[in-house]
Parts: C-alpha cells; structure tokens; sequence
C-alpha cells in the first residue's frame, strides 16, 4: 500500500467517513449494467441456493433453490439464469463500428457497446468461475442432457470471470473492489470486503458518520452477508426449516408452492439489502469523472466481447479446465502487459496517483525555467533537433542522468535526464532534460510540443508506450521441457458424454 | 553407462530432488575425504562426460555459491564446440552474457562467437576488443560462429533454427515460461544455476496456475524437472567463493539438504588492516571481528523504522568507509602476498531499491566506487567484503518477500573474506512473533529451505558475532 | 519445562472453571498469532474464550452452518463406508502400495464406554499403534479415533482427532478427510493451509509417542493424505500435502509455550478469569471486571485476528485509533507510527516529531503536500 492511499485511511478514521484515493473514476461504467447477487449453500463446492439478477434496480428477478443438493434443479437454476444473462448478452450484438487493423490496411468490426456485470466481491466472481466450470461442459444428449442454454451461459461466465483477471478490464466486476480502488475507509483492506460496511463508510445514511454506519452494517440481521456465503445462523434458523418444511410437502403440489413461496421470501429477505447497495455503489462509481484513459481499454472490452462471440458463433468448445503449457505462458504474458498498462495509464489520467510515484521518486513535477526549444544536436551523422528545458521542482528526484522518462502531457515525446541538481539553497531540484520525438518534422519544433518557460510539466519513468508482443510456439509444439503437445484436459474440445456426466450425488 | 543424480559424489550422500528433497542425513560436504580441489574436478569431468554420453535431452547442474559455474559454463562450451556441435547459450541478462564472452573468448582464443544481441545494443568494451567475437540483431548475421550467446529474451524472438546443444545459464533465474519459448531452439541442453537464490516472480498475481506442472511463474529448472523427473541433477560440491567461515554457516542455512564445503582452508584466507582502529569504536569492533571471524552483526538499537531507516543506512556506509580508510589488505590462494581491499571489492547489499538509494547517499564521493544495489541484482557477483543491511532490520511484521530464504542468501554469500550484517535488535522476537498462515497449495513442491527458518539459522550463527552500536 | 508453580497458576488464572479441551484446531491456532501475549496467557490457562469474549460483550462471530457440517459428516461417513473401502482405494493408489489386506480398528468403540478417561484411550491407542509399528508384516492397517496426546505449555494436552492413521510396512501416514472440493487439481488455499498445520499436529503427536517407545520418529510421514470431494461431486479423491513446514513452525511455537512463565511474571499477581458462577451456575463476576483483567495482558491485534481469535472484536475496539486496526500494510506505509492521531499530526505538521519519528514525519509530511496539491486540482 503507498503512503498516499494509507495517509487517506487515516484521514478517513479522523474524519469519520471515506477518503478519495483518486481524482477520477478509472472504471468504465455501463449504461446498462446487470446486476448479480448469488448465493450459494454452505459446504458445497458450487451449490446455487438462490440470486437476484437483472438490469433495472426496481425489478430484479428473484431465482431459487429450493433443494440446493439436487442436481436436476441446479441446472435449471442455471437455464433459469441463463434466460436473463443470455439475452442481456446478446442485446449488445446490434451495432458493430469498424476499426483499422495492420496500419489501416485491413479492418475488423466491434461492437460499439459491451455488457457488464457486477457481483459484490470477489468470491462472487470465484462463484462465477465456479459456475461456468460446473455448466460449461453439460450436453444436451446423453444420460442427463440439460437445457441448451447452460452450456452456452457455462462458456460466457468462464468468459466473464477469465476476463475479471485481466487487469483494467470492465467486463465483471467485484462492487467491492470498483470502490476500494476509489476510496480508502478507516478500516482495514480485510474489513472492506464486507460491501455493507464499505458503502457505509463512503456514503452513510443522514445523522450518522460513516465509522457508526460500519458498526452497524456488521450485524448480519440488519446487513446480511453479501454472498455467496449466508449467515450460519441464518442458515440454521430460517433456512434449514423452511428447506426440511419444502421436502416434506412432497408432491402436495399446494404445500409445495407455499414452502417454495415461504423459502422465496426469506432468501429474498438476504438478498435485497445487497441488491440495493449494489446500485447505490453504481450510483457512486457514475458520479466520478471517468479518467482519459477508461474509454480506451473499455474498447479493448469490446474487442474481448466482440472476439468470444464470434467464436461461439463458430461452434467454439467450452474453454478447457486448465490452460496448457503454452496457452497459460501467453495468458500470463497478456496479462503482465495489461498490468503494466493500466497502473501507466492511471497515473497518467489521474494526479493523485501520479503523486503516488512523484513520492517515492519516480516522478516530478516542476516548473520550467529554460528552455532551448531549437536546440540541435550536429555531433552524428545527421544533425538533428533535440530541445532542451530545464525544471525545477521540489520533489524527491529519484532519476539518475541518462535514464528516459516521459510526459503524460506529451506521451508521444520521449526526453533523457542530462542533470540533476539540488539547489545549492535547499530550494528542491533542477532537472535538465533532452527531448526526442513527437517535435514534428522540421528542425525547428512544432507549436506547443516543448513546454515553456513557466509551464508546470510532470515526468516519470513510467511509459506508455507501445510494447511489442512476445512469440510463442505453436501448442502442438510445447517443447518437451514443457510435457510436449498438451492433453484433452488442457485443450478446447467437444465435451465427451464422461465429461458430461461428472458425478454429482 | 548409467546414470543417477550426483553419482560422483561420495558413496551415501541420498540422490535428492532439486525442488523438494525427500528428508535425509543432512549430507555432508563432498569434501571430507577428497581435497576439494579434486572434489570439484570429478564433478565437471561428471558433467562433461554425462554431456558427451548424449543419454539424456538434459542435464542440471546445481551450483552453490561460487561453486564454479561459470567456469564450467565455459568449459562445457568449448568442448562442445570443439567436438563440432553448433551450439547456443542462453544467459538471463546482458551483464551475463558479456561476462560469459569476455571467459569464453579468453580461455578459447580461436573460437568463432557470436553475440546475438537487440538492435540498440553497443557492444561493451570487454566484447569489442575480441576480434573472434562478432555482434548482430539476426541469426543469419552470425553465420559461421560456433558458438551464440544472447539473453532468454533475445532468444524468445528467434522465430526459427534449431541447435543440438544449448548451454542455458542461470537456470533457475529465468521462468518457466523463457524457458518454454526458447525451448524450441535446441535439441539438448545444460541447465546450470544455483538454486539457492531468489526465485524469478511476476507483478501478476493470481493462483490460476498453481499446481500445474507448467506453472508459467515459476523457475525454468523447476518446470523442467517435474517434466523430465529422470534427468540427471549433479551438484558442484566445492566454494570457491565463500571462505571456510562462511561456507558451512550459508550452506547449513540455505543448502539444508545438499550442503557443499569451502574450496579453500582458513589458513589460505586472511583480512587485515593496515592501520589501528584508533578509539576502537564499535565500528572497528565489528570490523576486526569480521576480519578475525568472517562474520560480524553490527546491531544498532531495537527500532521500528522506516525501510530507509537512515541510521542503519549511515552504519553501512561508515563500515564500508572505515573499511577503505583502514587500508584492509585481502591474502588469498589468488594474492598470497595479500591485495589491497579496493572499493571496487566492497558491496553493500539491501532488499530494497530506496534503501540502496539512502545508503548510497551516506556513502557520498569517498564511497563512488562501492557497489550498493538489491538482493536481485547482486545475485552471481562477488566481493571480498560485504556489507549486508538485513532485510528485517527495524520491521514490526515480516512479509513473504522478507522472509524469502534466496534474498538472505545472496547477500550473505556474496564474500570471499567477511560479510558484516546491519541490523536492528529485535528480529529475534519479530520471528517468532511471525504468523504462520501462509496459503497451502495442491501439487506444488514445497520449496526448502523455509525463509523463516532459514533466517532463524542464519541469526542463530550471527548472534555468536554481535557488536552493540553505542 | 513447567514448574508446578505455573501450573498452579495458570489454574488461578483460570478460576474454578474446568480447563477447556485442545484439540488439533486449537493448537493449530496458536501458530496464528503467536505474538500475542493476551491469546498465549488465555491458551495455556486452558480458558474458554468464546464464554469471555461473550461475557464482556463482544461475542465472537464463529457460527457454523449446519449445512456444512451435515456435508462434512455425510462426506466423511461416506469415505469411511463398508471398512473404509474407498478410502482404501484411494491410499492404494496415492501411496503407490499393493496392499493385499488391510484392517480396520475403531478405537473409539472398542468398548462402546463414552465415559471411558483419556488416559485409558491413550494407553489403548499407543499399544496398538506400538504393536503395528512392531510386528509389521504384509498387511495393513487404519486406526480410526486414536486418542493422541501432546504437550502444550508442559500440560499434556489429549487430541481426540477424526483422524485415521494408516500403517502400512511400518510406516504409518496420518489421513485427514475434509469436505471442501478439489476442483481440477486446486483447492481453497486457506483451507488446505488449516488441513496442513491441524494434521501437523497429529503427525507430531505421533510421532511424539513412537519416540518414547523407541522408534524413529520419521516412520510416521510427514506426507499426509488430505481426501476430498472431487470437483462438484462427492466422489472422494486424495492427494499428498507435505507438512514438514508445519511441523517445523508447530514445533518451535509449542516450544515458545513452555516459556509462559516469563509471560506471567509480567501479570498482576491476582489475575484471573474467574466468572465465579454461583450455585445455580450463574456468572457473578462483574464484566467490568474481566475487562480489566484481559486489559493486564499485552495484546497484538491485526485484522486477520478476525478470522482466528474469538476475542477480536474486543481486542478490535480496544485497537481503535491504532495504526494496527488499518492492517500491517497501512501500519508501515505509515512509517510505522502506532496511533493515527500522531501519524495525522505529524503529516500535517502540527506536532513536532520525537527524535525517532523525524523520518517518517518527513515521509509523512511529503505525501500530505503531495495530495493537497493533487486534490487541489494543480497540474500534473
Ligand atoms: S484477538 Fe486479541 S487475544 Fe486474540 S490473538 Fe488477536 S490480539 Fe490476541
């Protein structure tokens, strides 16, 4: 944690409400969100017990469980599921915009908009992934087929919960975690997991700070869990009568639909106070000016979406239960560079986490008080055009001479450092750098592309700049220091009528 | 012929796993009934000759420190090429792979190299001056050359060609997934690297991988032995490196299961110093301490600091300084009439990067040319003194990345004569206060030796060497 | 070793109440914290925490839903069906053994006597466990509820585990059965973690008593057999967990514990948790009182104590305005100042440092310029 975001968790205790660790909201959030609170039944690998799930706060369809263990009614919680996600899903496959690939010489089509959804933490998304493996390999022939749609939903949610890893992405996310990137509370990070408690801290109800809200918040009869897990206490007070009261009405079809209506009630009970804090969170994140930068990966989103409907429309496979040896070096490879990416476009798009870097050295704001903007370096072969500019700053200037670092004002410029000076007076610092690139053509610099006397500039080792892809062999080709070609287990198939038929009693 | 694991060390030594040995006799050094010196020899002649055999598509070499590996990197190399066999060797940095010219060059004066290298690399001065050393971003350019050198990342970009032999260095330095895209380049290769320091990481966190065999985060060997568990695993059982009184103390914490023995006896090592420690502060103490015993902790009061704590960041300068001002000569099997301890001998090693840069400043014009740097980047250089700002020092909890056995260990094996250690009082306690809730993964080897128990041995024997900072 | 004096005390400590049974759970947790000199002095006292922490009015928050103990019983009931019949089918193949025959003994209803004392099951457990350790031959055989003991704080500590031990060549493996899912080879980290250092403790202990009767200790594996659901099924699978970090980490804690008198002599002579119930059983003891009393001994709050102390939430509030509350994280980002009000202070300048806090006051005050000025909208 730096000690910007844990100087704002003490404010926060002072104060008694959460403090912004950001100027800008650095998630893209979608007009039309879909929400996805799910519960699960204790001591079960994957037991959905029941959700609330929908696109309009004021009508979320309730879906439950009523004997959680039965494999034939987790299913149809599935398909039931489905016939919300699956349409929600495709109503984002109208319009398509066209963009330029391969320096313009082909193009590629995309979707203009994309679908997200949000759970409230992150065991909800592991229950996503959870989900997608337990559905994504179901066949609709055989010995137990399923309804046609839980494959497919199987492979959107693995979809979905791959895509939550990919650092910046949109496509899923933990409500919890979309608000602790904003704001930090005045309780620990471990506490923040609990969204009651969060949202309490960040936007308490009138007459009370956000510390007493929290307090509040812990008590699961006003706040139940979050999910996926419930209150043990629930679990044995309410939940096991009414689910003994449901066994027993047995094929009374009257007392039946009054112990399924009974159970509906009281999970519904667990579940709203989460579905409100859900939009209230969304509403939160929507008042936050969106970085310059959200736009730009939120493409990325829809090119991900974009790309995994075009392979289901081809017939894709369920993803595979593990990654192969080259498919999991790739995946790792994307996702070290997406990392990267989004922390360097953060601290571009926002001060308050550049200042993060400016603290410990790898970034400096200051003031220019030269410049040589038509400075030319005739010393090689060719003489070419490299302005100068001096700044001074009182930041802990960590940059040695020689070490490029670059402008988020400017990101196609790159400059070196040729010297650091402390001021003789203590007064901070003075930084003499080169500047190369994005100058224009001429020898003499474009208007406005050296900053100038007086301008306040920033720069940092931090860069933006384009990283090329690494190569990788073909899978077929895993080397044998890698186990060679990878198995069934590790590879897209067509699930077999075994993998189909994974043992649930 | 056949071949087990180690098979010319001592009869009774056990064969062991490299990532997670089977409990067994802590095997003693291979030294104790054969002169290191032929120690060693036998372990090279096994290497080269279980290369020669071609039985296996690998074979690793693990190499404590200073243990000769790039020696043997070298030797492997020109014999291979010597019998004809184009090969490729593959380095992790390009520190390295110069470093792995300059030798090879030296000891094969007619041997064609090439150096395979990025486009805005300019060849270092040690590179130019060899005149069989040729330098080009593309294969095709180095036509002719027996024998090509470049990084594991230069390598990933080769998209074709392939060598019967590689020679891959600092094998357990890259991950697993270099090792995958460059595997396609070679036929067979020699893994050689020292398995006691850090492990490779990555900024990505997720537990996707864990338990998979080719678990892309962690080190090349350990993919390519749980892959290929026959190949044989020989170990260079001699440091050449680590005076008689460090070599036990680091191979006991560090090399629990394996161990290795001093190349040289205490009567060949010997620092001293020109002039008197006048007042005899306690930073002569612990300076004639280290000189006298190998080892010394200089240990300033318990405080629970900031990572740049600056006294503790001044105390490692004032040794390294005291040790230049007092003229401390170095008598070694090398210099037996004694070298003067230069600051280009003395490092000073830290976890982190800001503390390098405290330390650093406090070290000021008179220290220029002392090398201060991580844990990381020292991992395979070597001094004659160092200087060691203890990872724990002044912290109120530890971290994994604290703890981690391979950080203590380069630093503390980084010495051909002492090894001073600066710490807060108090890592005692912050130990045994540490909880032990460390996740538990299915299907992956558990890494030994533990960090927290590795850097209770470590203190253990340091205890015995404390000077108190007044 | 303890003296009787400590004993003695520890007694005092504890009041008339019986001393609260251990078990591998509760040992297991005391490599959780073990800073804490407040858990330490309650542990060794062998006091019911979860009676205190709801006496002085912060109950904890540990309920268990009954579903997922019915899983774990219907899970575990079904591994052991038919004289363990999958289980051995899976221990056949894990251990790569080609056992021909193996026995089954239950050493919990030899006698059927539940009132039978631990020392009597202990004495049964360690002859049987000594008799197959001797007369190894070709068969195997599972022990089913040995009664183990260990030694906490030199108090013999009896474990009654829902265990198995398996012999098999003279080699015995500890087999621990859990209801959380592997699901493609993975399992929650966590969880497998409490499985590792809990069957540590068994290993331990049996390892402990095959010593004393003479035997190497390392004839008892330090590869434990962890068996679980597969995937969303209830089908069993096994796999080997090495313990021997846990063992080393177990080993060196209980060690620590035997130094519990240099905890005590720090404590006001007349400490003690005494609820002093009255006839009909009824606390009388003032909870103002018992705070005092938990007030006396140091404590090291953190957060994860949420998940492995009954006494957090009283230890929490205790901590309120303490660095330590935010996590050990925003303790160190913020130089390492104990009390946020100081931290505060110091960043804004309104309170000159102590000679030891001048450098985080520097730090602190750096990064307080740094966000005002980001806040305030200038330029970056
Ligand atoms: S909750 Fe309190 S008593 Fe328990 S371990 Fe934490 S600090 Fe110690």
């Amino acid at each position: 944690m730096s000690t910007l975001v844990a100087l704002a968790r003490a404010e926060a205790v002072a104060a008694g409400f959460a403090q912004r660790t950001t100027t800008v909201r650095h998630l893209h959030v979608a007009a039309r969100p879909l929400v996805f609170v799910p519960l699960s039944m204790a001591g079960e690998a994957n037991a959905p017990l029941a959700a609330l799930v929908g696109t309009d706060p004021a009508a979320p369809r309730l879906l439950v469980v009523p004997q959680p263990r039965n494999r034939d009614q987790r299913f149809r919680f599935a398909a039931e599921l489905a016939e919300v996600l699956l349409p929600y899903l495709d109503s984002f496959r109208g319009v398509a915009e066209a963009v330029p690939v391969n320096r313009g010489k082909e193009i590629r089509h995309r979707y203009v908009d994309a679908p997200q959804v949000l759970v409230p933490n992150p065991a909800g998304i592991q229950f996503t992934r959870l989900l997608g493996r337990s559905t994504r390999f179901r066949r609709t022939d055989g010995d137990y087929p399923v309804h046609p749609s839980v494959p497919l939903l199987g492979r959107w949610l693995t979809f979905l919960a791959d895509r939550a890893e990919h650092p910046g992405s949109c496509l899923l996310l933990a409500m919890t975690e979309a608000l602790t990137l904003h704001w930090a509370t005045g309780q620990s990070p471990l506490e923040d997991n609990h969204l009651a408690a969060l949202l309490a801290w960040i936007d308490p109800p009138d007459g009370l700070t956000g510390a007493e809200a929290a307090a509040r918040a812990e008590d699961p009869l006003t706040w139940p869990p979050a999910g996926p897990l419930t209150d043990p206490t629930f679990d044995n007070e309410v939940l096991a009568p009414l689910i003994a009261a449901y066994a027993e009405a047995g094929d009374d079809p009257g007392r039946q639909a009054r112990a399924r209506e009974a159970l509906a009630e009281a999970l519904r009970g667990q579940l709203a106070p989460t579905w409100r804090l859900m939009w209230r969170g969304l509403a939160l994140l929507r008042d936050l000016p969106p970085g310059a930068r959200v736009a730009q990966r939120w493409a990325e989103d829809r090119d991900a979406f974009t790309g995994f409907a075009s392979y289901l429309d081809e017939g894709g496979h369920p993803q595979p239960r593990r990654d192969g040896a080259v498919v999991a070096a790739q995946r790792l490879h994307r996702l070290e560079r997406a990392l990267q990416s989004y922390a360097v476009q953060r601290a571009y798009d926002d001060p308050l986490v550049m200042a993060d870097y400016r603290l410990t050295g790898e970034a400096f704001v200051g003031e220019v008080t030269l410049a040589d903007p038509n400075r030319i370096d005739d010393s090689g072969r060719r003489r070419v055009l490299r302005p100068r500019i001096m700044l001074r700053t009182t930041d802990p200037v960590q940059v040695t001479p020689g070490t490029a670092v670059y402008s988020p004002d400017r990101p196609q410029q790159k400059a070196r450092v040729v010297l650091v000076t402390p001021r003789p007076d203590g007064t901070g610092t003075d930084v003499v750098l080169e500047l190369t690139g994005g100058l224009g053509r001429a020898l003499t610099p474009a208007p406005g592309s050296v900053p100038e006397v007086g301008e306040r500039v920033c720069y940092t080792t931090l860069s933006d700049g384009f990283m090329p892809p690494g190569e990788f062999p073909a899978r077929e080709e895993t080397p044998w220091t890698h186990g060679g070609p990878p198995t069934a287990d590790e590879e897209a198939v067509e699930p077999t009528a075994e993998d189909a038929l994974e043992e649930w009693e | 012929m056949t071949t087990t694991p180690y098979r010319w060390v001592l009869p009774g030594t056990p064969s062991l796993g490299v990532v997670a040995p089977r409990a067994g006799a802590g095997a003693g050094p291979a030294g104790s009934a054969v002169p290191p010196d032929e120690a060693a020899r036998r372990a090279v002649a096994g290497v080269l000759a279980e290369l020669s055999s071609g039985d296996h598509r690998g074979v690793v070499v693990d190499s404590p420190p200073g243990a000769g590996k790039s020696t043997l990197v070298v030797r492997a190399a020109g014999e291979l090429a010597r019998a004809g066999e184009p090969l490729i060797v593959v380095a992790q940095t390009n520190e390295q792979v110069d470093d792995l010219i300059d030798r090879l060059a030296q000891a094969e004066p007619d041997l064609p190299i090439g150096r395979l290298s990025a486009n805005d690399y300019t060849a270092s001065e040690r590179v130019r001056h060899y005149s069989t050393v040729r330098v080009a971003a593309k294969v095709a350019d180095l036509g002719g050359s027996s024998v090509i050198i470049g990084t594991a990342a230069k390598w990933a970009m080769v998209p074709e060609g392939r060598w019967p032999w590689a020679i891959v260095d600092e094998a357990y330095q890259m991950r697993s997934d270099a090792l995958l895209r460059v595997a396609g380049r070679f036929d067979r290769a020699l893994f050689v690297g020292d398995p006691g320091q850090l492990d490779p990481f990555s900024t990505v966190e997720t537990e996707r991988w864990v338990g998979l065999t080719w678990d892309p985060m962690q080190s090349a060997v350990a993919a390519l032995l749980r892959h290929n568990p026959e190949l044989p695993v020989h170990r260079l059982p001699v440091s050449w490196r680590l005076p008689a009184s460090a070599a036990p103390v680091v191979a006991e914490a560090f090399y629990p299961f394996t161990g290795f023995s001093a190349g040289t006896t205490e009567a060949q090592r010997s620092l001293s110093f020109t002039t008197a420690g006048l007042g005899g502060g306690p930073v002569d103490e612990a300076l004639e301490l280290a000189a006298s015993t190998g080892w010394a902790l200089y240990e300033l009061p318990a405080r629970h600091t900031l990572r740049t704590d600056a006294e503790a960041a001044a105390a490692c300068a004032r040794l390294a300084l005291r040790l230049l001002e007092r003229g401390a000569v170095a008598v070694s099997e090398r210099d037996p009439a004694g070298r003067p301890v230069t600051a280009d001998r003395i490092a000073i090693g830290a976890a982190h990067r800001d503390q390098v840069a405290a330390i650093r400043s406090q070290l000021g014009p008179a220290g220029a040319g002392i090398t201060v740097d991580t844990a990381n980047r020292l991992q395979g250089r070597e001094y004659d003194v160092t200087i060691v700002l203890h990872p724990l020092s002044g912290r109120r909890d530890a971290t994994a990345f604290h703890l981690e056995a391979g950080r203590l260990c380069v630093l503390t094996s980084r010495h051909r004569h002492a090894c001073v250690v600066v710490a807060r009082a108090g890592i005692a306690e912050l130990l045994d206060a540490h909880p032990s809730t460390e996740p538990v993964h299915l299907n992956v080897p558990v890494k030994f030796p533990d960090g927290w128990e590795a850097n209770q041995a470590m203190l253990a024997r340091l205890a015995a060497h404390r000077t108190t900072a007044r | 070793m303890t003296s009787m004096n400590t004993a003695e005390r520890l007694a005092a400590i504890r009041g008339g109440a019986k001393p609260k049974r251990h078990n591998a759970r509760t040992i297991a947790a005391l490599t959780r914290n073990p800073g804490c000199a407040r858990r330490a002095v309650l542990d060794c006292a062998g006091i019911d925490k979860q009676r205190l922490a709801a006496y002085v009015d912060f109950p904890a928050r540990f309920g268990q839903s009954q579903f997922a103990i019915a899983r774990g019983n219907a899970f575990e009931a079904q591994v052991k069906a038919d004289g363990a019949a999958e289980l051995l089918t899976l221990l056949r193949e894990r251990l790569g053994l080609s056992i021909p025959e193996v026995a089954y003994d239950d050493l919990a209803s030899v006698t059927g006597r539940e009132q039978e004392s631990p020392e009597v099951r202990y004495a049964r457990t360690r002859t049987l466990l000594i008799r197959a350790a001797t007369g190894a031959g070709d068969a195997g055989t599972l022990f089913d509820h040995p009664l183990l003991r260990i030694n906490v704080a030199g108090q013999p500590v009896y474990l009654e585990p829902d265990l198995i031990a398996f012999q098999a060549g003279g080699r015995f493996h500890v087999v621990e059965i859990k209801s959380f899912a592997i699901v493609d080879g993975q399992a929650d980290a966590g969880k497998v973690s409490s499985a590792a250092i809990q069957s540590a403790v068994y290993v331990l202990a049996m390892r402990e008593l095959l010593a004393e009767a003479g035997f190497d200790p390392e004839i008892v594996s330090h590869d434990v057999v962890l068996v679980c659901p597969r995937d969303f099924s209830n089908r069993p699978t096994a796999v080997l967990v090495d313990v021997r970090k846990q063992l080393a980490v177990l080993r060196r804690q209980l060690g620590r514990m035997t130094r519990i008198d240099e905890l005590l002599a720090a404590l006001p002579p007349d400490l003690s948790f005494d609820l002093a119930p009255d006839a009909a059983g009824v606390p009388t003891r003032d909870p103002a009182a018992i705070v005092t009393a938990l007030r006396a001994i140091d404590a090291r709050y953190t957060p994860d104590c949420l998940a492995v102390c009954e006494l957090a939430y009283f230890c929490r509030h205790e901590a309120r305005g303490c660095t330590a509350a935010l996590g050990p994280a925003t303790r160190e980002a913020l130089g390492g100042i104990d009390r946020v009000e100081t931290a505060l202070a110091l960043a804004h300048d309104v309170l000159p440092p102590a000679e030891e806090q001048a450098e985080a006051a520097a730090l602190l005050q750096a990064a307080a310029r740094l966000r005002a000025e980001a806040l305030a909208g200038a330029p970056a």
